[in-house]
């Protein structure tokens, strides 16, 4: 913590933060580099000790982690267990890390050995069951979205610094997608997820007219059931909507609790 | 009330006199994937782009009174102080051109609320004090039910309403601008056959509503059903998705949230239009959720919009627009909720 700014003068600690990527593509993290426009400010609010993405420089002293991707290989939960040591503060950095994100489409198949030898061929790897980084330590913070919004990535750093309660939406996409004043997509006839998906992206793809598939993960209490009936009554096949609902992750719960609708006995069959 | 009648081609010219100011007024704005064409409100600079015979807009023109985000203050940080500015904006006027009575009924609902009580809005107060207002008369379509809320028509609330009869337009002056701008178009009194043919109109609109709510005695009917189960039917389909509050013309309830700009420099308290039917919305501090269940929730904003608003000004905060229904993935919509409440009484 050193040369803090102040607010309202009263000093405000500028933490050490390290950026740590387990599998994933590394977009969140680039996401942030992108907004060149508020990028110094937001450099001003935290001494950034670590990102490969963006500086040569690696330190261990850090007091806040944010660690995107999923956790796919028994190396990554060491990594994770180190890092969760360290840091003070953990945050989950996007879908990935969040819900395991597209990595865990290979879930679906009974047969990890199987799925292993089609993608690498003669040249396996170590590799694992995906699962989110919750799943192996404890996650103080989670921020969703694939990749993560970087509006949204800002206002939870600034109130993490100043030592806010951060909430997220409560609320669907829909409330944003509305407040956009798009065309509903089922009046397109495509299938979204919008009504029973968190909110917070200003309805990021549904505002480009492409359906929602529910990389922020479930908004509490989200209608499933009523959805499944929309999506039938508009003639959206099981397999659209659960090709969605398994994307990212985030339904996993929900889609565990409906064994035999829409449970392991459709999800994990080739 | 003045009446007035123009040939339809002057409609053109009386565009162009108001063009100097920002229009809004019903555009097209797609299509579905039937081919149903889909309107909503938005700036018209060039007259063809208005759609005056369009059906209804998906969206209320809200967000030109009412925006679903609009920054209450703004606060300026500087030496361990702090200033707090109010721009209350709404400055440039605007010219709605093709209300339906439905929707200046809403305004004239809201001016209740945000202009009449001990505390008003000044935000909207300053953008509706430059507002003028053409009106236009519709077709009623099979989901409107203005007719039982006693919304189908305006009787004030407007400068100019016009009704199109063949070859012309009948126009209801209210407004001593409407007045003079109509001097500028070729325009004149009605004779006594133009009289006959506007009521006429009028009685084959009313002729033409298909859905209908039986609003007597309705706010003890809520009173007495209360705990009907049938609440809790509406609910499991209720998504508690917020579309019906966003696409309503009279939905004015919101949230606000603060923020702080990441060089702590500057800071805002914002405003977000927000619905009664989303989970947070009867959160308090402390955590307590006094509604934690959609049902319970859903019944809310039909006892505010039915029974509380009649009570306070003795009319219903529905305008019957039916946007609401034809917004709802879950198919609920006001004429059917309602019935099945009223059917609760056995």
């Amino acid at each position: 913590m050193k040369e803090g700014k102040t607010f309202l003068g009263v000093p405000v600690a500028r933490p050490r933060v390290a950026f740590f990527e387990l599998s994933s593509c590394e977009g969140c993290q680039l996401q942030l580099l992108n907004n060149e426009s508020t990028l110094l400010d937001f450099l001003s609010l935290m001494e950034i000790v670590r990102f490969r993405e963006g500086m040569k420089e690696a330190s261990d002293d850090y007091e806040i982690a944010f660690v995107e991707g999923s956790v796919t290989r028994k190396d990554e939960e060491e990594r994770l267990k180190v890092i969760r040591k360290q840091a003070k503060v953990v945050v989950a950095l996007g879908s990935c890390a969040c819900f395991g994100g597209v990595n865990q489409l290979k879930n679906r198949f009974h047969d990890l050995a199987w799925v292993t030898k089609e993608v690498y061929g003669s040249f396996p790897i170590d590799t694992q069951e995906v699962k989110p980084i919750s799943a192996i330590i404890e996650v103080d913070l989670e921020i969703y979205g694939c990749p993560v919004k970087k509006e949204e990535v800002e206002r939870i750093v600034t109130l993490l610094v100043l030592g806010e309660e951060i909430q997220h939406p409560q609320y669907p996409v829909c409330m944003e997608c509305k407040a956009r004043e798009n065309i509903c997509l089922f009046d397109l006839g495509e299938p979204c997820l919008g009504p029973v998906t968190r909110g917070g992206c200003d309805a990021w793809c549904p505002s480009n007219r492409m359906g929602c598939w529910g990389c922020r993960g479930p908004v509490p209490e989200a209608n499933l059931d009523q959805l499944r009936i929309i999506m039938a009554e508009r003639g959206i096949s099981r397999e659209q909507m659960l090709d969605r609902l398994e994307c990212f992750g985030g339904f996993a719960g929900y889609l565990a609790s409906q064994d035999g609708i829409f449970g392991k006995k459709d999800t994990k069959e080739e | 009330m003045l009446f007035k009648v123009f040939p339809v081609c002057e409609l053109n010219r009386l565009f162009a006199v108001l063009q100097s100011e920002r229009i809004v007024g019903p555009v097209k704005k797609g299509e579905d994937q039937h081919g149903r064409i889909l309107y909503d409100f938005d700036v018209v600079r060039d007259f063809s782009d208005l759609h005056l015979d369009f059906t209804q807009t998906i969206h209320s023109a809200k967000k030109y009174f009412l925006p679903y985000r609009e920054n209450l203050c703004t606060f300026t940080f500087k030496d361990g102080d702090w200033q707090k500015e109010v721009d209350y904006g709404g400055s440039a006027p605007l010219i709605f051109f093709g209300l339906h009575s439905c929707d200046i009924n809403a305004l004239n609902k809201l001016d209740k609320v945000l202009l009449g009580g001990r505390y008003p809005n000044s935000f909207y107060a300053k953008n509706r004090a430059k507002m003028f207002i053409v009106g236009h008369s519709c077709t009623p379509q099979p989901f409107c039910f203005c007719k039982s809320m006693g919304t189908d028509s305006a009787i004030h609330g407007f400068d100019l309403f016009l009704t199109r009869l063949d070859g012309i337009y009948f126009a209801e002056v209210l407004s001593a601008r409407a007045f003079h701008l109509l001097e500028n178009i070729d325009c004149r009194d009605p004779d006594s056959e133009e009289h006959r043919r506007y009521l006429e109109a009028i009685a084959t609109r009313e002729s033409m509503f298909v859905a209908h709510v039986d609003t007597s005695d309705l706010t003890k009917i809520l009173d007495l059903e209360f705990q009907a189960p049938v609440w809790k039917e509406w609910g499991e389909r209720c998504l508690s998705c917020g579309t019906c509050a966003q696409v309503c013309p009279t939905c004015y309830c919101y949230g606000v949230e603060e923020h702080v700009d990441m060089n702590f420099a500057h800071g805002r308290k914002e405003k977000m239009l927000y619905s009664c039917n989303l989970l947070d919305f009867a959160s308090v501090a402390g955590g307590h959720n006094f509604r934690p269940e959609s049902h319970t929730r859903l019944k809310y904003r039909y006892y505010h919009k039915h029974r509380g608003f009649v009570e306070a000004f003795e009319e219903s905060l529905c305008v019957g627009c039916g946007r609401c229904g034809q917004s709802c993935l879950a198919g609920i919509t006001v004429p059917e909720v309602i019935a099945s409440v009223r059917a609760s009484k056995e």
